[in-house]
């Protein structure tokens, strides 16, 4: 049964649905600690109107929900879509039908988008088409309001959920849990404008940010000393596609599951929070280079700079990040130094 | 004779519709439908191989490792590398942390709280089981999310992130482990141990494995008390509702096995069938397009000839699922059918009395816990931090590979052909495709449909709670179904 007064309460009503992406974010969510998942919505005055995983309504119950909502009984502050959206075959939407109700998830995300108080793509599926957008797109997937890096995706450029702000892009993929948990703490607390979006839409709080910061090769990038395999220490940019310096996210210093980042379990940058990540162009692994130097620099960096500054600290590189570099465990330990030393 | 279409199903991985024609209150024929598709197969067509690793982990955020570790098997297999010691000691230690999640997710988030439900409000255990499990607000549920993301430290460490790591590689892991952060992995393994042997068990993982046959399992579960252990509140309610006779199929089992250790498989590959153990043969493995809204030859294909292309006739078929069969018969897979192919003595017995059931799967799914949380504590013992955990892979231009492996749900398949040093053709198959397949052109139902057969539906239920259990039990992942 649905509480036919949870629309006039106090507190903030989230629905969570899924269309065409893996589903990782919400098992993403679910690595939530300290509170847990379900203490950080409760402290936030968050309720759950319905999310796949983790509710009890199932079938006509929980479409219920979903009239209800589109009937006004109950209020939508967050609606909360993770994945891509898929318009084929020929803008049909039947590559996604939302099961026991024989209407395409298209026709759905439209509706409830219009009364929803804000409306969040979790994940680069939701926010740009990600993964599911690559290839030759066979499903015809987008974002909600953007098509990779163009504006519109299936709720249209012009659109500004009830209380007047574009779609969130909690993009990544998947997505950190906390970047979703944050924002949602931020609607609620009424503590968050337009202005705290960046220009693909996506939360600043983590966007203002380069995976490269906090980097744990830093050290190595400083020397150009660069890996040449996987499993080796050496900065990743040279030769094995890390795009950190260009990412937009904050990995290294928010770190995931306890610890983790990509960069710390040993693989390189892809970027994923940006749109059209999944199709870099050249193979994701593999650094694209002009006349020996790397075609993608830092962004904000003049080339010619850049080309001077890695010559010159190639040259000065020590023997010990030379070695390590193209190590998998520490061969060089820093040296200590001899003066003071008792004997 | 009325018809039900029963979705969306939540508290499974993804989408799923089921249609029931119900008599005499009893399911008399069902569908199951799949009723979402994404197309990676098409997605990975002409792309550099090694590109599939970053493709395949986003079939499923569920099962993100397993799908890697598939991809990585076909890629070694196709150009003939080989993994240092350490790196397949790392790769299983990742890849049993997400199974063994898994299991532990699916048990207190997705399946337990069905038996919360009002229409159990008359049983004797309802009150605290609707106490503790109660969807959402259930007291186990805050603990079970605060344990299993302590667990998930192990990818942290391990992995870099889950899901969509990027460090399971043909050659092995990206990411050696060293000295210190051995001791700090044994640590996040007693932490999961803990919870297991207090809550879950309240008993030590050892002495779990030691329950050798039904009788010493209803043996020990009158010794102890409910309130005080999951999985004896599991037990009891499985004896008062007789989940040993739900959910029924024919029992024709395959596993692949999985966590390869210098050689051999921790848990064997293959057959089962009345008692019988055979071996695996999987050039046998077709798909079956015929109930499918899928294009391509009308005969079944192996999946190195197979193609995957969605039809755009609505009414070629009713799932986007295809139908895979073994020598043309219907296989169930999982965690009942790994343990019993590979021998585990309570699990032998349980299926020779009852055979393939909603209870007998939980069942399953919850001993794997302490068996394989016993052997990723000797993984992480056996690793060398001062050696390789990664060999060199290879570019390679024309070659094909399988890779062959289990996650928590069952048999996962990849073949990859590779011309020009593109992907000329990638297949997959993945456990619920196994599962809940279609029809085939025999009109012989999947495993699902099969154990839907017979299900109670009471007077006036719209969503039959013996479908919910019926469904869940197999633990199924939609995404990866039709990926």
């Amino acid at each position: 049964m649905i509480n036919q007064t949870l629309g006039q309460q106090a507190g903030f009503n989230l629905l969570w649905l899924q269309s065409g992406g893996c589903g990782g974010c919400s098992l993403s969510l679910l690595n939530a600690e300290s509170p847990n998942l379900l203490h950080t919505l409760e402290g936030a005055g968050i309720n759950l109107l319905w999310h796949p995983m983790l509710s009890e309504e199932t079938g006509s119950e929980m479409v219920r929900i979903l009239e209800a909502i589109l009937a006004g009984e109950i209020r939508l502050d967050a609606l909360c879509f993770e994945g891509a959206v898929m318009r084929g075959p020929n803008d049909t939407g039947r590559f996604h039908m939302l099961a026991g109700t024989g209407r395409s998830m298209l026709d759905w995300v439209q509706d409830l988008a219009a009364v929803a108080g804000y409306t969040l793509g979790i994940g680069t599926g939701a926010s740009f088409g990600g993964i599911t957008a690559g290839g030759g797109n066979p499903t015809d997937a987008c974002g909600l309001q953007f098509a990779e890096t163009e504006r519109g995706g299936v709720l249209g450029e012009a659109y500004r959920s009830i209380r007047g702000l574009p779609v969130i892009n909690v993009a990544g993929c998947p997505t950190h849990p906390n970047w979703i948990t944050e924002t949602l703490m931020q609607l609620a607390l009424g503590e968050f404008s337009e202005a705290d979006l960046d220009e693909w839409q996506r939360p600043r709080g983590y966007a203002d940010h380069l995976v490269h910061h906090g980097c744990p090769r830093n050290e190595f990038y400083e020397f150009k000393a660069s890996a040449e395999e996987h499993s080796q220490l050496g900065c990743m940019m040279e030769h094995m596609g890390c795009l950190g310096t260009q990412a937009h996210a904050d990995c290294n210093t928010r770190l995931w599951n306890g610890e983790g980042s990509c960069l710390r379990g040993g693989y390189a940058c892809i970027n994923c929070t940006a749109p059209g990540f999944q199709e870099p162009g050249h193979p994701f692994q593999e650094t694209p280079k002009f006349a020996g130097i790397p075609i993608g620099l830092p962004t904000d960096m003049p080339k010619a700079w850049f080309v001077a500054l890695a010559s010159l600290s190639k040259a000065a590189t020590p023997n010990r990040l030379r070695q390590n570099a193209v190590s998998d465990h520490i061969v060089v330990p820093p040296q200590t130094r001899k003066k003071g030393r008792h004997e | 004779m009325s018809k039900l279409i029963v979705g969306p199903f939540n508290r499974v991985e993804g989408d799923l519709e089921v249609q029931i024609e119900t008599a005499d209150g009893v399911v008399e024929k069902a569908w199951v439908v799949s009723p979402m598709y994404r197309g990676f197969e098409q997605i990975l067509h002409g792309k550099d191989p090694r590109d599939a690793l970053i493709y395949t982990p986003r079939i499923c955020g569920i099962c993100s490792v397993s799908q890697s570790i598939a991809t990585a098997d076909a890629l070694a297999r196709a150009g003939g590398v080989e993994r240092p010691k350490n790196g397949e000691l790392a790769l299983n230690l990742i890849h049993a942390c997400e199974n063994l999640a898994d299991h532990f997710t699916h048990f207190y988030l997705f399946f337990m709280p069905d038996f919360a439900r009002d229409i159990y409000r008359d049983e004797s255990w309802f009150s605290p089981v609707a106490e503790r499990f109660k969807a959402v607000r259930g007291r186990a549920a805050p603990d079970v999310m605060q344990a299993r993301a302590e667990f998930m430290h192990l990818m942290g460490i391990m992995a870099g992130k889950w899901p969509h790591t990027l460090g399971i590689q043909p050659g092995g892991s990206t990411r050696s482990i060293e000295t210190k952060e051995k001791v700090r992995l044994l640590s996040i393994l007693g932490g999961f141990r803990r919870f297991l042997e207090q809550r879950l068990f309240n008993a030590p993982l050892e002495q779990m494995l030691e329950i050798g046959d039904q009788q010493q399992l209803e043996d020990w579960l009158a010794a102890g008390d409910p309130a005080q252990s999951d999985f004896r509140r599991l037990l009891q309610l499985s004896r008062d509702l007789h989940l040993d006779q739900l959910g029924k199929t024919d029992g024709r089992f395959m596993s692949y096995g999985v966590y390869p250790l210098e050689g051999a498989r921790t848990f064997r590959a293959g057959l089962w069938y009345q008692g019988v153990a055979g071996e695996l043969d999987t050039t046998g493995i077709t798909e079956d397009i015929s109930h499918s809204w899928m294009e391509g030859q009308a005969e079944p294909q192996h999946p190195f000839q197979g193609v995957t292309l969605p039809s755009g006739d609505p009414d070629k078929g009713y799932s986007w699922c295809k139908a895979p069969r073994l020598d043309g018969e219907v296989v169930e897979v999982g965690a009942l059918a790994r343990q019993l192919i590979d021998g585990q003595p309570l699990v032998n017995d349980l299926v020779q009395r009852s055979g393939s059931n909603v209870r007998n799967r939980v069942i399953a799914r919850l001993l794997e816990m302490p068996r394989v949380l016993i052997e990723m504590e000797q993984w992480v013992r056996q690793l060398k931090p001062s050696e390789p955990y990664c060999s060199d892979s290879r570019t390679m231009r024309e070659a094909e590979g399988v890779g062959l492996t289990e996650a928590a749900r069952g048999s996962l398949g990849h073949w990859v052909r590779i011309k020009h040093g593109r992907i000329l053709n990638y297949q997959i198959i993945a456990p619920t495709t196994w599962n809940f397949s279609p029809r085939d052109q025999q009109g012989i139902s999947g495993p699902l449909e099969q154990a839907l057969i017979g299900a109670p539906v009471r007077q006036g239920e719209r969503e039959p709670v013996a479908v919910q259990h019926i469904v869940r039990s197999f633990d199924p992942c939609m995404v990866c179904t039709v990926h």
